[in-house]
């Protein structure tokens, strides 16, 4: 078996050494009624690369990839174009490879690009510092919550109704476990929302995002300013980091804490996992954060190094006071965001967010003049919600058939019957710098002619 | 300071040293072309950013360089041996990689229509069914990120059971053996934790752990092997007595490279069990993830699972349960976006079609091979911790370095100028200047006698009372040893651009 070095020889000869007859015999601490006399039964037996290559290619056919069809999905995971060198760096052995860096001096190459992540995320989002990441944008607003909730001493969270289903059931999970009191906004279809009504002195935070998951943006300071003045705070989410490179970033708009999904730098789409969670905060927060943090040092010889610190936060200090369980991160999706984000640079960024930008606008421009289509009203980004004279779903349906991927309807993000007349028709629609024109008119023609 | 070897440069012959990005280039550069945007385009209603970002430009070569050079500093195992106790630093194949790069795999949208990604659905799926297979559960939740949010979610299932049953409880009992993950989790699931003590044999310490039992105890989490390599012989009689009390029994499966292939966790009495899928199933450790975490779950925890779950429809196509409201089991509800750990469930699942049952069964008797003849060889170098066999990994106490002056630490930083990566020291808690040392089967005898040769020149150089060779090392790595108290007392935890020089006036 390719993976495995010991031959039989060096099998007996390690067996002789340990004075053991046979290796069952090392088992002997096994109830022997729980030792299988050989192989788990039921499983086939092992193959080789070609093989088991051939199985994945027949499930890779089974599906419609996203290269072969136009594709206008967004909704927290985005199509963008990935720079070829991003994925030969992460794939170095010394980044692949590697774990932890719990040994710092043979580390340095993990330690000073999380360093570098961090410093990055911290720039992009406004705030001031940030920690080396957390598992996905969903987890990373349920940290945020729980952290907003120790550093207020309140339990109180209001949820916008503009939060991405997923990312809102991951933090009312969690917080239903830690006995924090949620509120919940209804769904904010028409983007009508006003958060500030539900901020009362108990609150101990309020979370919305921007661009909320129909695609809006909006300014949040009036909103930071009457959390501040109920001592509250403001978490703000993140799903399309590349709209960082022209927003107003969440830092000058008030927000006290940012958690992002960060797919969009670096990652595939890759059926949504695993992607890579984004955590800020204002560094008189530092020590509520969770997560790994790196600092700089120097070492023995005076020279500047990198290390894991402030683990006094952490599970493997502070077990069950630690201000999070997390423990493997996303460190090579870090990895890849950060290298994506170099290559860009402070010019690269802003154009690839004004491309985005451009083809939203002219995708929705598109779409707007067919008749029976209603785009939403409002500023956005590259996202942004259309009402269809038809459940989407079935439009949908109907454009896969046709090898396009038209749009989230609304319904796959809000199934509940109760939201069913306000969600049927509505489409979440997203288009990046991948979507030429020409995969607009495919688009924009099917559309209307399924809505014929 | 000046030292032998001392360069103009900074950089000794391949060592370089290299700047953070943020003090190279200039922001005008970049590393991608791009089109230039239509102009005059805004729909961002007035809130556009106000100041630039702060972000370097560099050009690609430039790049590339900068993370090569970074690379060089690592330490993988692709590289050397790297026997990091409870991590399980095995070989990652990169026929996992590739696969996981497939187009039709890893380029697709999590909400693309279910009909658009029925092999995705299959594969899903499929891992699923050997991971079952495999421990013997009959249910299986693959959305969590890592093993600590694997036990959370564990947990979450256990207390939603119970709470269904109307048997809200308070307590969560853990050796203090335990992984730290282990009482953070039990914590943020909202329980009391409760320590249970270990015994002289490095097991739990069954009586102490009965009289801690009681009707508001929910679970009991065991890792099994346990952090200390040890297998828990009395399993059979803690599992009957902690389901006697109306628990649960969670085991962190963290070590189930000891036993996969040949010993299924569903035959101990275990209700729920986190996977690492980047430990046993070979998915890389990435630098500290991603990994995936899915907890395998009983016949009476298993619909309380949370959503998402991929199931059977008719006619052959599967279907995905993503919201509560579309199941008919009781979900507690949802731990992560999306689908879960996808690109990992692929590789994982890879892996295991590559060793099959019988390389499975094999691997874990060369992990626990490979352990045990560490500790046979290092007889009289190293004292174990406790009297063996072990299990997958051996773990060693400072004894043997009383009197020298030579710490665990000391001696972990000398390995480095060896050339292999430190065991993991000070883990578990339980056992004092701790060092746990696994090997796993991906090691060959030759690497296994090299590491040995190194242990006992340090130890017999300890010995010979040259403490000093110790405090110095490592020396031969691209640092000396770094100042951690320095760092977490004025903590930099980013860069930050030079303060303006102040024109004299
Ligand atoms: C025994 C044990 N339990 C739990 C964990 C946590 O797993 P993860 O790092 O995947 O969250 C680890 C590993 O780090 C471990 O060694």
């Amino acid at each position: 078996m390719r993976y495995l070095p010991l031959t039989e020889a060096d099998r007996r000869t390690m067996l002789a050494a340990i004075g053991s007859e046979t290796v069952d015999a090392l088992f002997c601490d096994v109830p022997s009624a729980a030792r299988l006399p050989g192989p788990v039964p039921g499983l086939p037996n092992h193959a080789d690369e070609l093989t088991v290559e051939r199985a994945f290619q027949a499930w890779a056919a089974r599906n419609l990839s996203p290269a072969n069809a136009p594709c206008f999905l967004g909704a927290g995971a985005y199509r963008h174009h990935i720079p070829a060198s991003v994925d030969h760096l992460i794939q170095r052995g010394e980044f692949l490879t590697a774990y932890t860096p719990y040994q710092p001096e043979v580390a340095q190459g993990t330690l000073q690009y999380l360093f570098e992540f961090q410093t990055q995320v911290a720039l992009a989002t406004g705030m001031e510092v940030a920690n080396a990441s957390l598992y996905d944008g969903a987890t990373a607003t349920a940290e945020a919550v729980l952290m907003a909730a120790r550093i207020t001493r309140r339990s109180r969270i209001v949820l916008s109704g503009g939060l991405h289903p997923h990312a809102r059931e991951v933090t009312a999970t969690n917080a239903r476990f830690m006995n924090l009191d949620l509120v919940q906004l209804p769904p904010d279809w028409d983007g009508g929302e006003t958060a500030s009504d539900a901020v009362n002195s108990a609150t101990a935070c309020v979370v919305v995002q921007n661009p909320d998951v129909f695609g809006r943006v909006r300014d949040l300071a009036p909103l930071a300013a009457t959390c501040h003045a109920a001592g509250a705070l403001l978490v703000v989410v993140v799903n399309e980091v590349v709209s960082l490179g022209m927003l107003r970033p969440p830092g000058d708009m008030g927000a006290d804490i940012v958690a992002a999904e960060g797919q969009s730098l670096g990652n595939a789409t890759g059926f949504g996992g695993p992607t890579v969670g984004l955590f800020a905060t204002r560094e008189k927060f530092v020590r509520q954060m969770p997560g790994r943090l790196v600092g700089e040092t120097v070492d023995a010889d005076g020279r500047r190094g990198f290390v894991l610190t402030l683990s006094t936060r952490e599970q493997h200090i502070r077990r069950e006071k630690a201000t999070s369980n997390i423990c493997t991160n996303s460190g090579l999706c870090a990895l890849a965001f950060t290298i994506h984000l170099t290559l860009l640079g402070e010019a690269g960024f802003a154009r690839l967010a004004k491309l985005n930008h451009v083809a939203a606008v002219s995708l929705a421009d598109r779409l707007a003049a067919i008749p029976a289509v209603t785009v939403m009203d409002g500023p956005f980004f590259n996202e942004f919600t259309v009402h269809l004279p038809k459940p989407a779903v079935a439009v949908v349906e109907a454009l896969a058939g046709r090898g396009i991927l038209a749009g989230v309807p609304a319904a796959r993000l809000f199934p509940e019957a109760d939201h069913a007349a306000e969600a049927d028709a509505r489409l979440l629609v997203a288009a990046t710098e991948t979507n030429s024109e020409d995969d607009m008119d495919r688009f924009a023609t099917a559309l209307e002619e399924e809505l014929r | 300071m000046t030292q032998e070897g001392s360069t103009t440069s900074g950089h000794r012959g391949l060592d370089a040293e290299e700047p953070l990005s943020f003090e190279q280039g200039s922001p005008d550069k970049t590393g991608v072309d791009l089109p230039e945007p239509a102009a005059g385009v805004d729909r961002l209603g007035g809130l556009t950013r106000t100041r630039p970002i702060g972000l370097p430009g560099l050009a690609e070569p430039e790049v590339v360089r900068h993370y090569l050079r970074l690379s060089r500093q690592n330490f993988c195992i692709d590289g050397g041996f790297y026997p990091l106790g409870s991590c399980t630093m095995k070989h990652n194949p990169r026929l996992n990689e590739k696969l996981a790069r497939l187009p039709g795999i890893g380029d697709l949208h999590p909400l693309q229509p279910v009909s658009t990604v029925q092999g995705a659905l299959a594969l899903i799926d499929a891992c699923a069914g050997w991971l079952k297979a495999l421990t013997g559960l009959p249910a299986v939740a693959m959305s969590p990120g890592a093993g600590a949010h694997g036990e959370l979610t564990g947990l979450m299932t256990i207390r939603a059971a119970l709470e269904d049953r109307g048997d809200a409880r308070a307590r969560v009992l853990v050796p203090e053996s335990a992984h730290g993950t282990n009482p953070a989790s039990a914590r943020f699931c909202g329980y009391r934790v409760e320590a249970i003590p270990a015994d002289r044999r490095g097991r739990v310490d069954v009586a102490a752990m009965k009289q801690k039992l009681g009707p508001d105890v929910a679970a009991i989490m065991l890792t099994n092997p346990n952090t200390c390599g040890l297998f828990e012989n009395d399993i059979l009689e803690i599992a009957e007595a902690v389901h006697d009390a109306g628990a649960f029994f969670y085991c962190d499966g963290a070590n189930f490279n000891a036993i996969v292939g040949r010993v299924r966790p569903g035959d101990l009495g275990i209700d729920c069990m986190h996977i690492n899928l980047h430990k046993t199933f070979s998915t890389p450790h990435g630098g500290g993830g991603p990994g995936a975490g899915p907890v395998v779950l009983s016949a009476a925890l298993a619909p309380f699972a949370p959503v998402p779950s991929v199931v059977h429809g008719e006619d052959g196509t599967f279907r995905i349960i993503e919201h509560p409201c579309q199941s008919d089991a009781k979900p507690f509800g949802r731990v992560k976006g999306f689908h879960g750990q996808f690109g990992m469930f692929v590789r994982a699942l890879a892996y295991m079609m590559s060793m099959g049952a019988d390389g499975l069964h094999q691997a874990s008797a060369d992990a626990v091979l490979n352990a045990n003849y560490l500790m046979a060889r290092l007889d009289g170098t190293l004292h174990p911790a406790f009297p063996g066999p072990c299990m997958h990994e051996a773990l060693f106490d400072e004894d043997t370095l009383k009197d020298t002056g030579v710490t665990t630490l000391d001696l972990a930083k000398a390995l480095i100028d060896e050339g292999f990566h430190p065991m993991t020291v000070y883990f578990p808690l339980v056992v004092h200047g701790a060092m746990l040392v696994e090997p796993t089967e991906t090691e060959s005898k030759q690497t296994l006698d090299a590491f040995i040769a190194s242990l006992k020149s340090l130890v017999a150089r300890a010995h010979g009372g040259d403490a000093r060779f110790f405090e110095e090392a490592p020396r031969l790595a691209p640092r000396r040893r770094l100042d951690e108290t320095r760092a977490a007392r004025q903590p930099v935890l980013r860069w930050r651009p030079p303060a303006p020089e102040i024109a004299a006036e």
